[in-house]
């Protein structure tokens, strides 16, 4: 959920939420990425780092040492719990890139962050970045989404977009950093469904420079998001239609300038469709989104009330904790739901109405 | 000097049955069948069957069967029948021994240990009768990434899209040449390729001036004997593909022989009529990749670069290394085509020793473009030996864009694959260009038959895909998460990119 009026609140209303849904998770994965939780550091990097022993942690910190101005170091507070088990070891740590560094590798401070990340991620054994943007987080584990809430003392902390996800693991094992959100800078993406085309969609962003690690399949939409958007500079709407394009039998009976938008979106990133049943929440600064596959083979349910936008997988859920909605919004297959800070309306994209940009 | 050759094939006729209608006499155009006037009977010369079971097929009464000569060289598995029967061949006529069609020996066949996932519980199966599922491919050059005007609410495309050919099917018909076939046979897959939505390749030699109206639908190909290459021939088709190699024969040019050669074939090849046509080996103008590149871009010139152009080489050892430099070379497709890809004539001893399988070549090069980063840049076609829906769905799971289909084609119009389509006797009247055997093959009902083949392949692959969970075709491209190896060794999955079944 997010405010669009930027105002922060607790996890209180999100957690009522997901707990809605236990029956859509096992207890192998759950998992919160917050946006604005660090607003003392709201324009410096934080990682969110999961390491499996002290010796991964060392490494990373020698990494970390090497490439960057660590402005804050900090074990993220944790409560131990009876549910939780035999938890990893979180730190985070504020991050600067240093400035001689990014000048000789000849990239950008994101392109630097993204570059780094990877390297760790395949690089250090037992270590990876659950997080990496700024002024956001990701907290995840095993468990059930109110076991790793009271673990990870989430009433601690208040933002303006939540993202919950609750876990039943089956193509990939439940493991830690197998769960849900998934992010990459700004990126958070949660997810329901699988992804036939992982393969394809895999293979095409190695080619591009990102290393999927996480043995899942959702991995790869949170580097699609980042490509498409902050590295090929494509309006979110168009990115809906990479993911879900509409059929090449609608394409063909549009009108020439949008027939050949699509047609050289579908060709060109052919690869990124993403093929399969999903539901996905997307998140980065300023914007929440909701996209469904194109035969929406998996629930999806906006509803706004006030200054809130609510996506979810079940009506219940957003009901339970805003029972008097003012719209309620039903995508169709390949249709994106978009809330914007400072909106007071949701944009919804049709599948093959022209898109608007303002 | 008497031939000491066994018959490969005895012919058994069932006189209880024979009504000496003498079909099989007028079919065989071997001479294997005659009648014998003094004791009123059909009577067969065994020594001369090849195995193309025209006559069984036609006659009509069920009379004929052609069985293996039992009659064989004592069994020794390092000097077995075939290689026996060679060296005798040899020893009675002194020359290399040519043969048609694709190797048919038994090295491993990849695509056989390769099996296709299917979708269970978690992710549901979509199922083609009710959903539809898009086989639709672009081949050609892509930008890399796509620009966009954004200006207000109006978005347009800055980036200018390279030509590309479209098919519905991701199934391509190989080159054969007029010479090879005959212009019955181009014709049938000229309308084949039409009713289907995909192209045909009109090989080395030209294009008949009647099927120019087909030209949407036919890939011209330029190969180093450049026969029947003009400028008209290059902007009739709708995309060029540079001919370097052949899957049948690496490293080899091609021979149609002077008596092959008619009027028709003489003005399309742009030769005088009855001449020896010999293909070289190498281009004479190619000697190394910045020539490739040259031919590459003379040709785009003449077509004001207004198609795609290919480049067909051989799956040998060095795929990877070669495709990439192809790709640099400004090529838009590459064609990769295995040691099993078929040829209308062949030394035997190229046929079967040279050149990898098609599976091996494709993993590897798609493997290599992408850590490379140039994959995107080419699509790629898989040829030679694609034999089923099955092989397609595997060969675009391991890196093609699509496939071509050669043999399948021709067995689709008749072939039995006895592989003597050097001697221009053709039974089923496809790899000769005599006008009297030509005849037998009706370009309406050969061209009916591979639109079926075709047809039924792509609801093949559409159910395949559906059991994947995918709605298109693009999402299997390079997707070796789909395939799971048996039977192979760690080095082999490996190459392949696959992982062991069960994993």
């Amino acid at each position: 959920m997010i405010n669009i009026r930027g105002e922060r609140f607790t996890s209180k209303g999100p957690l009522r939420a997901i707990c809605c849904m236990r029956e859509r998770g096992n207890g192998l994965g759950g998992g919160f990425a917050i946006y604005g939780i660090y607003p003392n550091f709201k324009d410096i990097y934080a990682f969110h780092v999961m390491c499996m022993n002290a010796r991964a942690k060392r490494k990373v910190e020698e990494f970390l040492t090497r490439n960057f101005r660590i402005l804050l170091s900090e074990e993220i507070p944790t409560e131990n719990t009876d549910t939780i088990s035999d938890p990893p070891i979180f730190w985070r740590y504020f991050l600067e890139p240093i400035s001689s560094r990014l000048k000789d590798e000849r990239v950008d401070s994101d392109d630097y962050i993204v570059n780094k990340v990877m390297k760790i991620n395949v690089g250090i054994e037992g270590a990876y970045v659950l997080s990496s943007g700024k002024d956001m987080g990701v907290f995840k584990g095993i468990g059930f989404p109110e076991d790793l809430a009271k673990f990870f003392r989430l009433n601690e902390y208040k933002g303006y977009i939540w993202i919950c996800h609750t876990r039943f693991p089956t193509n990939t094992p439940g493991w830690w950093g197998g769960a849900h959100p998934f992010n990459i800078l700004d990126w958070s993406v949660a997810h329901n469904g699988e992804l036939s085309s992982y393969g394809t969609n895999r293979r095409y962003l190695e080619m591009h420079g990102y290393k999927c690690t996480m043995y899942t399949d959702t991995e790869v939409l949170a580097y699609a998001f980042d490509l498409l958007v902050r590295r090929h500079k494509m309006p979110i709407e168009l990115v809906a239609k990479v993911l879900a394009p509409p059929y090449w039998e609608e394409i063909d009976a549009m009108e020439t300038r949008q027939r050949l938008i699509f047609t050289g979106l579908r060709q060109v990133y052919r690869s990124l469709m993403a093929n399969g049943p999903f539901s996905v929440v997307v998140a980065r600064h300023g914007e929440l989104i909701g996209l469904t596959d194109r035969k929406k083979l998996r629930p999806l349910i906006a509803g706004v009330k006030d200054d809130f936008l609510y996506i979810s997988s079940e009506e219940a859920a957003i009901r339970l904790i805003s029972p008097e909605l003012d719209r309620i919004i039903r995508p169709s297959g390949g249709e994106i739901i978009i809330g914007r800070l400072n909106r007071l309306s949701v944009i919804e994209v049709p599948s093959l109405r022209m898109v608007q940009i303002k | 000097m008497k031939s000491h050759l066994l018959p490969e094939y005895i012919v058994e006729r069932d006189y209880t049955k024979c009504t000496k209608c003498k079909v099989c006499i007028e079919q065989c155009t071997y001479g294997v069948h005659y009648y014998n006037a003094v004791k009123d009977t059909i009577e067969s010369k065994s020594e001369l069957c090849v195995n193309c079971l025209r006559c069984v097929v036609f006659c009509p009464k069920g009379a004929i069967t052609i069985k293996r000569n039992y009659n064989i060289y004592r069994e020794n598995y390092y000097w077995g029948q075939e290689i026996i029967t060679s060296i005798k061949r040899q020893s009675e006529a002194g020359s290399a021994i040519l043969t048609g069609m694709g190797c048919d020996k038994p090295y491993p066949i990849y695509f056989d240990r390769l099996l296709l996932n299917a979708c269970q519980v978690t992710n549901p199966p979509i199922d083609p009768i009710r959903e539809p599922i898009e086989t639709r491919v672009y081949l050609g050059r892509k930008p890399h990434k796509i620009d966009l005007e954004i200006n207000g609410g109006d978005i347009s495309l800055k980036t200018a899209l390279a030509p590309n050919l479209c098919v519905e099917t991701p199934i391509l018909f190989a080159a054969m040449s007029y010479g090879a076939v005959n212009l019955n046979v181009h014709e049938a897959l000229a309308r084949a390729a039409v009713e289907c939505s995909t192209y045909f390749n009109c090989g080395e030699g030209g294009l008949h001036p009647n099927l120019y109206k087909y030209g949407d639908h036919i890939i011209v190909q330029v190969a180093s004997g450049r026969f029947g290459v003009n400028p008209k021939y290059l902007n009739a088709g709708a995309a060029m593909e540079i001919k370097i190699g052949q899957g049948a024969k690496p490293g080899i040019g091609g021979h149609l022989p002077g008596e092959k050669v008619s009027e028709d074939i003489a003005m399309v090849r742009m030769i005088p009529a009855g001449t020896d046509v010999l293909s070289p080996a190498p281009h004479h103008d190619i000697y190394s990749i910045e020539d490739l590149r040259q031919l590459i871009f003379a040709l785009k010139e003449a077509t004001n670069y207004m198609k795609p152009i290919a480049v067909k080489i051989a799956a040998v050892h060095n795929s990877a290394a070669i495709a990439s430099g192809i790709v640099r070379a400004g090529a838009d497709i590459i064609v990769i085509d295995g040691f099993r890809g078929s040829t209308g004539a062949a030394p035997k001893v190229i046929r079967d020793n040279v050149g990898i399988p098609i599976e091996l070549a494709l993993a590897s090069v798609d493997q290599r473009l992408r850590e490379e980063g140039i994959r995107d840049e080419v699509s790629i076609i898989a040829s030679g030996g694609i034999r089923s829906s099955a092989d397609v769905v595997k060969a675009i799971a391991l890196g093609a864009d699509a496939v071509y289909i050669g043999t399948a084609a021709l067995v689709a119009m008749g072939c039995t694959l006895c592989q003597r389509c050097y001697t221009g006797k053709c039974p089923w009247g496809i790899a000769t260009v005599n006008p009297e055997i030509a005849k037998r093959l009706d370009p309406n009902d050969a061209y009916k038959r591979v639109v079926n083949l075709i047809k039924a392949w792509n609801i093949e692959i559409k159910e395949m895909l559906g059991a994947m969970g995918m709605d298109s075709i693009e999402s299997l491209r390079g997707n070796r998460e789909q395939l799971r190896g048996v039977g192979l060794t760690e080095r082999e999955l490996q190459i392949l990119g696959v992982k062991m079944a069960g994993e």
